[in-house]
């Protein structure tokens, strides 16, 4: 095991070429290359696209520009449940330049599309499930005519009282025609009647989580000669998008080519269609390009949220606090449609004990529909929301125990070859214990200055607190999570690595992967695991799209695992058509074990027992080699009606230590310092992963006391940044985080995701910090300042 | 119960029961665009003409969509997030909250004003180098931001560095590798200075 400590980035590589310059602005839609800078796998390599991004000519979504484009505005419904009875367009259609008003009945192929259940209407035809459901869309000249002529359709709407309560949605009359309840997830481990000496209850809450990525939705849609139609759009998963939008559009998936335009940050927001089909059919219908670009306020009601939970818990240890059974009922609010609920749900139940040894186990999971808003994929999917449920369960535990809290997680921590509740043996590397002992290890901060900025506490540029009232407290949390897609989907990735001599004489690689870089740097390590296979200083990645095979979506920490195993496996590939072509040309042979004797190193193939040396770009005769691989997991199973089965991939620990200050009057709270350890398996970019890990625990502190979607009687409240508030630069505190590199057995250099740990057990080390300072038992997040201020003990 | 809604805002919407047709429907309203509104702006020090624009365009737009300045984002357009930050004669804004034809006779500087050429500007190549870089929506106008604290405050401190980037929010990074990239152009000038 290697422990890296992230204070001190390693030195910026020298000077780096100046990549291709991203195409200029207003951008034309067009395939971006990014070419490479130095740096191996192992290394911080810079991003490729790094320079165009500072510099304000890296094209996003809603950057893109083309000759006699037209502008595209969706009508949302007000309502959160409604009948329409009609939809008058005529007004809308009689406005100068307005060029085209769509509503249900132009939907020429299938009316409804989703992730895994196509159960969401293209547009609302005769009834409103949601507040911000689409009901028409209008393309014109200027955004600002498309947005009067969206204000100017007139929808008779009946509204009726929404389904909002997700207890009630169970029992409640549908809703929807495939009724209210998403998917009912019963796990029984051991013995259900199993006894110990202690037992602890709670009930706990999380609120609806809103990803508030900074680019909003937004792509362009451009009628192509074939009557096809081809996208630019910010998304997680190009293929998908495709197969739902061609589905809607009525066209067979070859007339519809999806490219990736530059992505304003996902982290699950895009795995759902929002704009793409909306965009599409006003181009077919328009015969032009358009352009359609969220507001922030549509883009809340343009894509799905984190599920909130209500979540009832049972523990049961010994008294020498070995957890001897949990039991838990978990009930997620999916919203009106569908998302991702399904699988949402299975992670919540699966990982509902956390990272422990829990011989017995009895979990109750329920996803259900209401007429809130729709919620699927966010950031940590489902462990999220059980790791606040099971953590404030384990502070309980420790405490009905007279234990230390960290003491008691280390003594039911899992170890590899347990098995988890699910019935399914940890196989690879499982570093429970050591992510909480690195997170317990780190320094504590000096106790709070009576000197310091007024700024540093609690209520910050508000000068609020008396430094004498403010207290601090101390809390701490682990989580776990499954990598990749579970539950026996056929999960895998596809690239292509083409190898020739370049313009300028220099070997040359080009990689094409569909892999969406969202901003977690996949541009980046692509080209260092080319580097690393073939010694090839150039690489360029072209532009992500749908002309190679699918890669899967850039969600579930995946896309380390699974694109860069893609990309490994055609540089092998690559590389050993090279050698065969060497040997051929050379009169060697190459079969079986002879084939050792050639291999490629530092930019050429060597004959290792010394008969010769070729240059990589002599070997290549003037001919590139290329090699496109599929490249899949080991294969999953669905779980059984006992919630058993070997469903999951491999699994992410990480543990976080939270402190914080408080000010009790004004309940407002300064987190003063976050340490985490985090199960990495081996970093391939130690800067990068840096970065995934301090943004991952703003999200975790925002979900612990500020972030909320608030939702009354299904009407969203708070649809702004104004209303909605996410960490800015005061609100983060110092991280100091430590790396735990075991390298996973199976993965493609042994790298597990990182993306998604950081933001699990982030926010219940916040509140356990929280009710250590208080007292309070806090058991809903986020935990607003009325929680505290008006509490009474 | 019935009503036809026409309230903008979604979050407003329907409680405008049975509004009335808005003003700007058809029926009675001069076209958007007026044809003959011209006017000129400076940016990046290049005089620019703006030709037949609907007079209630944001600076932003303008920069955006009339002179192919995409640089400047669109995060939230009521200035809460910063990601559109210009200099209007020296002064740090936020370009959604600017009328463009109210800009007029102003110097205007842009993310794309801030690199010489092909040379980035040290806050440019310390985001970079330091990792500051993710999906990279917001960190035009962190860059503009940024520069315009360092330009004016060589010595902020932390909490200055902090509070002066309040009003620019990322997502992805959680500030740390931003800090450390703030941190990185200080002691590049100080080291020249």
């Amino acid at each position: 095991m290697t422990v890296r400590a992230l204070a001190a980035p390693a030195p910026p590589t020298p000077a780096a070429p100046t990549p291709t310059p991203a195409p200029p602005t207003p951008a034309a839609p067009g395939r971006p290359q990014l070419e490479a800078t130095p740096g191996r796998v192992g290394e911080s390599a810079r991003r490729p696209d790094g320079i165009p991004k500072v510099k304000g000519q890296f094209a996003f979504s809603s950057d893109l520009w083309a000759d006699g484009m037209l502008w595209g505005r969706t009508l949302r419904s007000p309502h959160p449940a409604a009948r329409i009875r009609a939809v008058d367009t005529t007004a809308a259609a009689r406005i100068p330049g307005v060029r085209a008003v769509l509503t249900a009945g132009d939907v020429p192929g299938k009316p409804c599309y989703g992730l895994e259940h196509a159960d969401q209407p293209v547009f609302a035809g005769d009834v409103i499930r949601y507040q911000g459901e689409a009901v028409a869309a209008v393309a014109a000249d200027h955004p600002e005519i498309a947005w009067r002529a969206a204000q100017a359709i007139a929808v008779d709407y009946e509204p009726h009282e929404p389904l909002t309560d997700a207890e009630a949605a169970i029992t409640a009359p549908p809703i929807h025609p495939d009724g209210n309840v998403f998917r009912h997830l019963t796990i029984t481990r051991g013995d259900p009647d199993a006894t110990g000496d202690v037992t602890v209850e709670g009930t706990y809450e999380v609120g609806m989580q809103d990803q508030a990525f900074l680019g909003p939705e937004s792509g362009m849609a451009i009628p192509s000669d074939d009557g096809g139609v081809e996208l630019f759009i910010s998304t997680q998963w190009l293929h998908v998008d495709r197969d739902q939008v061609a589905a809607c559009l009525g066209l067979p998936v070859d007339r519809v080519r999806l490219t990736l335009a530059g992505v304003g940050g996902a982290f699950g927001a895009r795995e759902d269609v929002s704009l793409q089909v909306h965009v599409c059919l006003l181009a077919l219908k328009t015969g032009r390009p358009v352009k359609m670009v969220y507001s922030r306020e549509e883009s809340f009601f343009g894509h799905v949220h984190r599920h909130p939970a209500r979540m009832s818990y049972r523990h049961t240890a010994t008294r020498d606090g070995e957890l001897v059974k949990v039991e838990a009922r978990l009930l997620l609010d999916g919203g009106a449609y569908a998302s991702s609920s399904t699988a949402v749900i299975a992670n919540a139940a699966c990982f509902a004990a956390g990272p422990y040894r829990v011989p017995n186990a009895v979990v109750d999971g329920w996803v259900v529909r209401t007429n809130n808003p729709p919620c699927g994929a966010m950031r940590g999917f489902g462990a999220v929301q059980a790791c606040f449920g099971h953590e404030s369960q384990m502070d309980k535990l420790a405490a009905a125990l007279g234990v230390d809290p960290v003491e008691l997680r280390l003594r039911n921590a899992l170890r590899g070859g347990d098995e988890l509740i699910t019935g399914q043996r940890l196989t690879g590397t499982a570093p429970a214990r050591e992510v909480i002992e690195a997170a317990a290890a780190h320094p504590l901060p000096p106790p709070p200055d009576p000197d310091a900025d007024p700024m540093a506490l609690p209520g910050g540029a508000g000068l609020t607190a008396e430094r004498a009232d403010v207290r601090r407290g101390v809390g701490f949390a682990v989580g776990f999570k499954n990598l990749m897609y579970s539950e026996g989907f056929d999960d895998y990735s596809t690239a292509s690595v083409r190898l020739e001599e370049g313009p300028d004489g220099r070997p040359l690689a080009t990689v094409h992967c569909a892999a969406a870089e969202v901003g977690q740097g996949f541009v980046t390590l692509a080209q260092q695991i080319v580097r690393s296979e073939l010694g090839v200083e150039r690489v360029v990645l072209r532009a992500a799209d749908t002309q190679v095979g699918s890669a899967g979506s850039t969600s579930a920490s995946r896309q380390t695992w699974m694109s860069g195993g893609a990309v490994q496996a055609a540089c092998v590939a690559a590389r050993d058509a090279l050698l065969r072509r060497v040997a051929q040309a050379r009169g060697v042979d190459f079969q079986g074990a002879r084939r050792q004797l050639l291999t490629l190193r530092d930019g050429e193939v060597v004959h290792v027992e010394g008969v010769f040396r070729v240059p990589l770009v002599e070997a290549l005769g003037g001919r590139p080699v290329e090699e496109v691989r599929e490249y899949r997991h080991a294969p999953t199973l669905p779980l059984d009606d006992r919630g058993q089965g070997d469903a999951h991939v491999s699994y992410a620990f990480a543990a976080h230590r939270a402190v914080v200050d408080v000010d009790p009057e004004l309940g407002l709270v300064r987190v003063v310092q976050i340490a985490t350890g985090q199960d990495v398996g081996r970093a391939l970019n130690p800067l990068q992963v840096t970065g995934q890990i301090e943004g991952g625990i703003a999200q975790g502190l925002g979900l612990a006391v500020m972030e909320e979607i608030v939702v009354t009687d299904g009407r969203v409240r708070n649809p702004s940044f104004t209303d909605y508030l996410i960490p800015t630069a005061l609100d983060m505190p110092e991280v100091l985080a430590t790396l735990i590199e075991q390298p996973e057995p199976g993965a493609p250099f042994g790298a597990k995701g990182v993306g998604e740990p950081p933001t699990i057990s982030s926010t219940p080390a916040v509140v356990a910090a929280i009710r250590a300072a208080t007292g309070l038992p806090l058991t809903r997040v986020p935990v607003s300042p009325e929680d505290i201020a008006l509490a009474r003990p | 119960m019935s009503d036809q809604s026409q309230s903008p805002g979604y979050a407003e919407a329907g409680r405008a029961e049975g509004s009335a047709v808005p003003a700007g429907s058809p029926g009675g309203v001069a076209p958007l665009i007026d044809e003959s509104a011209t006017y000129a702006l400076r940016v990046n020090g290049r005089g620019e003409a703006v030709k037949a624009a609907w007079l209630g365009e944001s600076l932003l737009y303008v920069l955006r969509e009339r002179l192919g300045l995409a640089g400047s984002k669109n995060a939230c357009e009521q200035g809460e997030c910063g990601s559109c930050s210009v200099f209007v004669d020296g002064t740090l804004v936020c370009a959604c909250c600017v009328l463009a034809a109210d800009a007029v006779d102003a110097d205007i500087v842009t993310v794309e004003g801030l690199a010489q050429g092909e040379a980035l500007s040290d806050v440019q190549r310390c985001f970079v180098d330091e990792g500051a870089v993710q999906c990279g929506f917001c960190t035009p106008g962190l860059i503009v931001a940024v520069t315009d604290l360092l330009d004016r405050c060589p010595h902020a401190g932390d909490m200055e560095v902090r509070e002066a980037i309040s009003g620019n929010l990322c997502r992805c990074t959680g500030y740390g590798r931003i800090f450390a990239a703030v941190d990185a152009v200080r002691r590049r000038r100080e080291a020249r200075a």
